[in-house]
C-alpha cells in the first residue's frame, strides 16, 4: 500500500519533471482566456476561408461570376447574396473568402519563412562570429535603415510580383529583426558550461547549434511569431491597398479595399468588411502574441 | 560627447553605402530599358538604341555605373578650356571618344548624389533633389503634428495607465492601443473620412487647402480643418505606441527607492506620479526617435495618398508607379539619410537626458 503510494508519487513527479519550460509555457497560454479567444476566431476565420469552395457551393454563389439577375452594389441580406454585391455583381461574401486564403496564406508564409531565415541566421552568426557575422550586420543594418514601405513600394512597382514573389520579396525584407534578436541570445549562450562541456567532449559544431543552442532560442521565436505575422499582413494590405501588392483578379483583403475605395459612397460595405477582417485577425495575431509572451516570460509566475 | 558622435557618425557610412548599393541594384535589376522610359519612341532603330545607351552610360558595367551615379561624372570626362567640347578624361573608366566614332563625347554634368545631385526626373525633367525640397514641407507639417498630437495624449494616458495599473482606465486604454495597433491606418482614414467628410460633412475630404488660384496654401491656421483627420489616423499608431512604452517605463520607475522615499516623505500622490515617476519614466522614449521618423516614412506613403495630401509620401508612390527611377531613388536615400540620422539623433539624445549614462 505504501509502496504503492511511493511509486504513483514518483511517477507523479517523473511526470512533473519532464515537462519542459515550454510545455509549461502552452499550459499557462492555454489558462490564458483572451488569448484562447483570439485563437478561436483566427482559427474559425481561417477554417471558413479554406471552406470557401464548401460554403460558396452551399450558399449557391460564385467569386467570379457576374450574378445577371442582380444588379451591382446590392447592399447586405438582398438577392441572396449574405453581404451584398460589389462593382461587377459579384458576390461579396465569397470574395472575402477568397481573398481570406491568399491574405492569411501570404501572413504566415511570409512570417514562417522569416522565422526560418532569421533563426538559422541568427544562430550560425552568433555562433561563429566573424566576418560572416559582420556581413551579416551590415546587411541587417543597412535593411534596418531604409523604411520597410518605401521599399516595398519600390520593389513592387519595379518588379510587379505575384502572391508568391510578394512573399519572397517580404521574407527578404521583414528576416532582421528575428536574426538579431537570435544572433544575441546565441552570443549569451555560447560561453555557458554546457556549450564548452559539449565543444570538450567533441560535439559536432552542427550538433552543438541543433541540440543546444536551437531548443533555447526557440522560445524566444516563438513569442515573436504570431506579432510577426500580424505586422506582414498590415504591409501586405497597404502594398496591395496602393495596387502594388497582389494584382487581381486575385483578391486579398487588402486590394478589395483598393478597389472599392472607389465606390464608397455608393456601397460602403465593400470598405468596411475587408478592413474589418484585417483589424480583427491582426487583433487576435497581437493579443495571441502578448499572451505568448506572458507566457513564455519566466518572471511571471501564476 | 563630441568623440561619441563623430563615432556614431563613422558607423553609419557603411550603413550610407550599403543603402545606396542596393538602390542602385534595384534600378539596375528592373526589367525595361531607360532608353524606352527616357524617349518614348517603340520603333527606334538597334544602332540608335545603342547608340543612346552608349550616351547615356547605360551598357556600362554595373560598378562604373554605380561609381559615376555615386560620385558624379564630371571629374570623369570633362572641358579644360571652356569650348564645351570634352578635351581630358579619366581613361580608364571613361575614354575621350567611347563610341568610337571621332567626335569626343560631352563633357560629364553629373555631380552625382554624394554632392546631392540626385539627377532629374525621367516624367517631370526636373532635379529630383528640388522636387524632394518642394514637398519635404508638406510631409514635415503632418509628421510633426501627428508626432505632436501622439506625445500629448500618449504620454499621460501611459502615465495614469501605470499608476491605476489593473483598473479600468488602464484595461481600457492598452484594449484601444491593441486595436489602433491592428486597425490598417488607411482603411481607418477612409472610414473617417466617410464618416466626417461625406456622411457628416463637417470635414474636407482630402488635400491641403481648399483650392486656391496660386496654388499657394494660406497659413496653418487658417486649414486646421484639413490637418485635423490625417495627423489623427497618422497618431493613431503613435499614440498606441507611446502609450504602452511609457506605462512599461513608468511602472518600472514606480518600483524604484526614490519613489518609495518622496511617497515616505508624506508628497501628494500627483506630484510623486508626475513630477518624479513621469520625468523619469520619459528618458527611454528618446529611444523612439529613430524608429518613429522611419513610420513617419512609411506612414506618409498610406496616409497622403488617402487624403491627397501633397507631401514626398505621395510623390514616392506616384513615382514608384510610373517608374520615375531617379525621384524614387532619391525619396529612398532621403528617407534612409533621415532615419539613420533619426537613430543616431535618439542615441544622443538618451545619453543626454539621462544623466546616469556616462559614456566618457
Amino acid at each position: 500500500m505504501t509502496t504503492n503510494r511511493a511509486a504513483s508519487a514518483l511517477r507523479e513527479s517523473e511526470r512533473l519533471q519532464s515537462k519542459s519550460l515550454t510545455d509549461l509555457a502552452f499550459a499557462r497560454l492555454r489558462r490564458d482566456r483572451l488569448s484562447m479567444v483570439g485563437i478561436g476566431i483566427l482559427l474559425f476565420l481561417t477554417a471558413a476561408s479554406l471552406a470557401a469552395p464548401v460554403i460558396t457551393d452551399i450558399l449557391q454563389v460564385d467569386p467570379n461570376t457576374t450574378d445577371a439577375s442582380a444588379s451591382k452594389y446590392l447592399p447586405l441580406f438582398s438577392g441572396g447574396h449574405l453581404l451584398g454585391t460589389d462593382n461587377l455583381g459579384r458576390d461579396h461574401l465569397a470574395r472575402l473568402l477568397y481573398a481570406g486564403q491568399v491574405s492569411l496564406f501570404i501572413g504566415f508564409m511570409s512570417a514562417f519563412l522569416a522565422l526560418v531565415i532569421g533563426v538559422t541566421l541568427g544562430i550560425l552568426t552568433g555562433y561563429f562570429g566573424g566576418v560572416i557575422d559582420d556581413l551579416v550586420n551590415w546587411i541587417i543594418t543597412t535593411l534596418n535603415s531604409i523604411p520597410v514601405l518605401v521599399l516595398l513600394i519600390v520593389i513592387s512597382a519595379v518588379f510587379k510580383p505575384t502572391a508568391e514573389a510578394l512573399i519572397i520579396i517580404i521574407v527578404l525584407i521583414t528576416w532582421t529583426p528575428t536574426t538579431r534578436l537570435v544572433r544575441g541570445e546565441t552570443l549569451s549562450i555560447r560561453s555557458r558550461e554546457y556549450i564548452v562541456s559539449a565543444q570538450a567532449i567533441g560535439a559536432s559544431s552542427f550538433r552543438i547549434m541543433r541540440v543546444h543552442i536551437l531548443p533555447n532560442v526557440f522560445s524566444l521565436t516563438i513569442v515573436t511569431l504570431a506579432r510577426n505575422i500580424g505586422i506582414v499582413m498590415l504591409i501586405e494590405a497597404a502594398l496591395s491597398f496602393l495596387g502594388l501588392g497582389v494584382q487581381p483578379p486575385t483578391a486579398t483583403w487588402g486590394n478589395m479595399l483598393s478597389k472599392s475605395r472607389e465606390f464608397i459612397t455608393k456601397a460602403p460595405h465593400l470598405m468596411i468588411f475587408p478592413g474589418l477582417l484585417i483589424t480583427v485577425v491582426v487583433l487576435c495575431l497581437y493579443v495571441l502574441g502578448d499572451g505568448l509572451r506572458d507566457a513564455f516570460d519566466p518572471t511571471i509566475k501564476d | 560627447m563630441i568623440k561619441y558622435i563623430i563615432r556614431r557618425l563613422v558607423q553609419s557610412i557603411p550603413t550610407f553605402f550599403g543603402i545606396t548599393l542596393l538602390s542602385y541594384l534595384l534600378l539596375w535589376l528592373a526589367p525595361g530599358s531607360v532608353v524606352e522610359r527616357l524617349y518614348f519612341a517603340p520603333n527606334i532603330k538597334a544602332e540608335t538604341r545603342a547608340r543612346l545607351a552608349a550616351q547615356l552610360g547605360i551598357d556600362d558595367p554595373f560598378h562604373i555605373q554605380y561609381l559615376r551615379w555615386l560620385a558624379g561624372d564630371d571629374w570623369l570626362r570633362w572641358d579644360s578650356d571652356g569650348d564645351g567640347i570634352a578635351d581630358s578624361s579619366f581613361t580608364p573608366l571613361a575614354p575621350l571618344d567611347e563610341d568610337g566614332d571621332g567626335i569626343p563625347e560631352p563633357p560629364g554634368d553629373n555631380y552625382g548624389i554624394l554632392r546631392g545631385d540626385f539627377g532629374k526626373s525621367f516624367i517631370k525633367k526636373q532635379p529630383v533633389l528640388d522636387i524632394i525640397l518642394s514637398n519635404l514641407l508638406a510631409t514635415l507639417e503632418l509628421g510633426v503634428a501627428a508626432i505632436m498630437t501622439s506625445l500629448v495624449i500618449g504620454i499621460p494616458v501611459g502615465v495614469v495607465s501605470a499608476v491605476t495599473r489593473g483598473r479600468l482606465f488602464d484595461n481600457v486604454a492598452r484594449v484601444m492601443a491593441v486595436i489602433f495597433d491592428a486597425v490598417p491606418n488607411f482603411w481607418l482614414g477612409y472610414m473617417l473620412l466617410y464618416l466626417f467628410g461625406s456622411l457628416l460633412g463637417i470635414l474636407p475630404i482630402g488635400g491641403r487647402c481648399a483650392i486656391t488660384l496660386t496654388g499657394v496654401c494660406p497659413s496653418l491656421f487658417e486649414r486646421f480643418d484639413y490637418l485635423f483627420l490625417p495627423t489623427i489616423v497618422f497618431a493613431a499608431g503613435f499614440v498606441a505606441l507611446f502609450s504602452r512604452y511609457i506605462r512599461t517605463s513608468t511602472l518600472e520607475v514606480l518600483s524604484q527607492d526614490y519613489i518609495r522615499t518622496a511617497r515616505a516623505k508624506g508628497l501628494a500622490p500627483r506630484v510623486v506620479n508626475f513630477r518624479h515617476a513621469m520625468r523619469n519614466a520619459l528618458i527611454p522614449v528618446a529611444t523612439l526617435l529613430g524608429p518613429i521618423i522611419t513610420n513617419v516614412w512609411a506612414g506618409a506613403i498610406v496616409i497622403e495618398t488617402v487624403f491627397a495630401w501633397p507631401g514626398i509620401g505621395r510623390i514616392a508612390f506616384t513615382s514608384a508607379i510610373q517608374q520615375d527611377y531617379p525621384v524614387v531613388m532619391g525619396i529612398v536615400i532621403f528617407a534612409s539619410i533621415a532615419t539613420i540620422l533619426g537613430f543616431l539623433l535618439s542615441d544622443i539624445l538618451y545619453v543626454f537626458i539621462d544623466p546616469r549614462i556616462r559614456i566618457l
